[in-house]
């Protein structure tokens, strides 16, 4: 989990310009670090990259827009580190 | 090439799936209100249309690579290099690949030579969604069908 995180939060800082020291698990990509929709096509291309998965961007976009997930589930980013740790997971099985 | 209208592609000439790949042509016109205003005496191809251009080799390549089942939005564009003018009546090549496949987005990184020499270059972001009208669906079918989009192939591969 730390070591994903800390992978994370070096792709935020060096992506979006974001001071490394204010990047913590508690902080949500959008409504603490003020990441746009944009920048994170850039984030998660880098996620993808990093760790050989595709982060399912538009499932997740589609279960906030119907109500059926929040966005504190999937873009707080200790949240957002499991369930990259899931897809490692469920890659490897 | 109908610069006016933003159709820029003329014809497909390769089209690699398995490497995510494609090559097109496009025929700079040698009239144009556009070159009279970009520049009086010195007509040139707008950048941000060679940009333009680019963006649509890779839209086309994102759309074989849907099947046809989704259209391509230019989202991002980066290291654009314009390294050379393009002028009226020149025969571009644009080469595009696809860098990354993404949920909902793509990285290309495209490229136009003007008699085998580079002339631009640039990485792309495109989003990709579903075709939000059936209208554009249908103008992008026309357009297919008159630069050589191997749609038959596609949809019934």
């Amino acid at each position: 989990m730390s070591s994903t995180f800390d992978t994370v939060a070096n792709i935020i800082a060096e992506t979006c310009d974001i001071p490394r020291e204010k990047i913590q698990p508690e902080s949500h990509a959008i409504d603490d670090l003020g990441i746009d929709s944009l920048d994170f096509l850039d984030i998660a291309f880098a996620i993808d990259k990093a760790f050989g998965i595709k982060l399912p961007l538009e499932q997740w976009t589609q279960e906030v827009n119907d109500g059926k997930a929040t966005t504190e589930q999937y873009f707080v980013l200790k949240n957002l580190c499991a369930r990259i740790d899931g897809l490692v997971a469920a890659k490897g099985a | 090439m109908r610069i006016e209208y933003f159709q820029l592609i003329d014809r497909i000439v390769d089209l690699d799936l398995g490497g995510r790949t494609i090559r097109v042509d496009a025929q700079v016109p040698q009239e144009s209100t556009i070159f009279e205003g970009h520049f009086p005496g010195h007509p040139l191809m707008p950048g941000v249309l060679l940009i333009e251009a680019m963006a649509q080799t890779s839209g086309w390549l994102v759309l074989a690579a849907t099947k046809f089942e989704r259209m391509a939005f230019l989202a991002a564009v980066k290291e654009a290099k314009l390294r050379s003018f393009v002028i009226p009546g020149q025969l571009l090549s644009i080469n595009a690949k696809v860098l990354h496949e993404g949920s909902g987005f793509a990285m290309t990184k495209a490229s136009v030579t003007v008699n085998g020499k580079l002339t631009c270059e640039s990485e792309l972001t495109l989003r990709i969604m579903p075709f939000p009208d059936p209208r554009l669906r249908a103008t992008m079918e026309e357009m297919a069908e008159r630069i050589g989009f191997p749609m038959k192939a596609l949809t019934d591969g």
